[in-house]
């Protein structure tokens, strides 16, 4: 079982996870020194599947990269790229390095990346390839061919809890518990009513305790991330105020970070929501003071040399 | 006969409502809205994409496909059954089916086929979980 799930399941633990870096040119170089940063602060740290359309190393081999660094990965799947047989295969290839989370995106359309001329795929949806990965879970591809023994699976998605139609997003966040989903990361959120009105609905629905609601924050450095998050990624809105407090400010960066730790601490204590996601555009010391803020201590237990991948975290029996 | 149908199928169904010809139509779970005309053709609601004025991510001029869904749902007097099918999952699509008349697909119910795992993967069975 991995510490997330353990977590999440077994304890009231607040959980934190985090966004790896896209990896391009000297990918296990730069991994290791990205895993570094992130080494005993997380719970589980996303491997993300070509984000915002772009094309990077796989997935697959970040998750297992990650976990060779010591870290716990969490395996995106987007619907964009893969028909169903590549998904099973992603989901069967990460197992075998003992992959156990995965979470199930739809995806940023193709014209979002630099490669806009591409074929989109959506042979699925996020609802249909959580249910998918149920399947695999249980010990089945979609066909209905047995696998002996199945993988162990922690199976989460993602909702945006910030795009209409608002009062819809919760039965999208009941539809996915359905279809499996145990844990349910958020995109990034400047709207805190939306997302109070958002926790309290999931709440209300009675799905507090079944699946864990894990909204994200952004650490930058400035306006100009706010500007572009609000004017070049989809399904995201930064209000005029909250890009004007960082903007005026006598030290943008400071503001930016306090802006920051105010929306991390909001989002801790709507219901339903039992962690935090991070994603750091900074990359400075501000992650470590984030975490000391938000009362994490570091975790020593980890090491940031490469582990070895022993046989028995590739299956549970 | 069958590509007759399906010619008749499409003149009717393509100026009305948009029809895709995917031969496993669900315009009555969707406010008689169709789902292929989402740009990512999702068939399970909208993605994280809409923007802030309720259009495309895609098609920024186009009004999101799973938001008219949802108004015609609520507004439209439409049996409660079909409201009901809604929040349905719905399967993946069959890609052999597109270009066939969903018609009799449904007849025939061959639009209902759905791969084996995914037939036994009922919410019981997802609520049950595996546990190792």
């Amino acid at each position: 079982m991995s510490t997330l799930e353990h977590k999440l399941m077994n304890t009231t633990e607040t959980v934190f996870t985090a966004e790896f870096h896209s990896l391009d040119g000297n990918g296990l170089e730069k991994a290791k020194k990205y895993a570094d940063r992130f080494q005993g602060w997380f719970d589980g740290v996303n491997a993300t599947d070509n984000t915002a359309a772009h094309a990077h190393a796989s997935n697959v081999a970040t998750a297992i990269a990650i976990k060779q660094l010591g870290l716990e990965p969490i395996l995106q799947i987007v619907c964009r790229d893969k028909n169903r047989l590549a998904q099973q295969a992603d989901i069967m290839g990460a197992s075998m390095f003992g992959v156990e989370n995965f979470v199930a995106l739809t995806g940023d359309d193709v014209t979002a990346g630099d490669e806009p001329e591409a074929r989109r795929v959506f042979d699925t949806d996020g609802p249909q390839l959580v249910r998918l990965m149920s399947t695999i879970k249980r010990g089945e591809y979609m066909s209905g061919r047995k696998i002996d023994p199945a993988p162990h699976m922690f199976i989460g998605a993602v909702e945006n809890p910030a795009a209409p139609p608002f009062e819809y997003r919760v039965q999208r966040v009941a539809k996915k518990y359905a279809a499996g989903a145990k844990f349910l990361q958020l995109q990034i959120c400047y709207h805190q009513d939306r997302l109070e009105k958002f926790c309290a609905g999931v709440r209300d629905a009675g799905l507090a305790g079944k699946i864990a609601i894990i909204p994200t924050v952004v650490l930058v450095k400035g306006a100009r991330p706010l500007n572009f998050m609000h004017n070049s990624v989809p399904g995201i809105d930064v209000p005029s105020d909250q890009i004007a407090r960082v903007e005026s400010a006598a030290n943008p960066a400071e503001e930016a970070y306090l802006q920051t730790l105010e929306f991390a601490q909001h989002a801790l204590a709507q219901p339903a929501v039992r962690g935090l996601h991070i994603t750091d555009f900074r990359n400075d010391e501000t992650l470590e003071r984030l975490m000391t803020d938000l009362g994490r201590v570091r975790q020593t237990t980890n090491s940031s040399t490469t582990n070895e991948v022993k046989d028995d975290h590739a299956y549970s029996a | 006969m069958t590509t007759f149908i399906a010619t008749i199928e499409h003149v009717v169904k393509g100026p009305v409502w948009g029809c895709q010809d995917c031969g496993q139509c669900v315009l009555h779970s969707t406010g008689m809205t169709c789902p292929m005309n989402c740009p990512k053709t999702l068939r399970n609601g909208p993605c994280g994409g809409v923007r802030e004025n309720g259009h495309c991510e895609v098609k920024p001029e186009m009004k999101c496909v799973w938001l008219k869904a949802y108004d015609r749902t609520q507004d439209w007097p439409l049996p409660s059954s079909w409201k009901d099918e809604y929040n349905h999952l719905r399967p993946p699509v069959d890609n052999r089916l597109k270009g066939t008349s969903s018609w009799k697909n449904f007849f025939t119910k061959r639009d209902r086929w759905t791969p084996t795992g995914w037939k036994n993967s009922t919410d019981e069975s997802v609520a049950q979980g595996v546990d190792h």
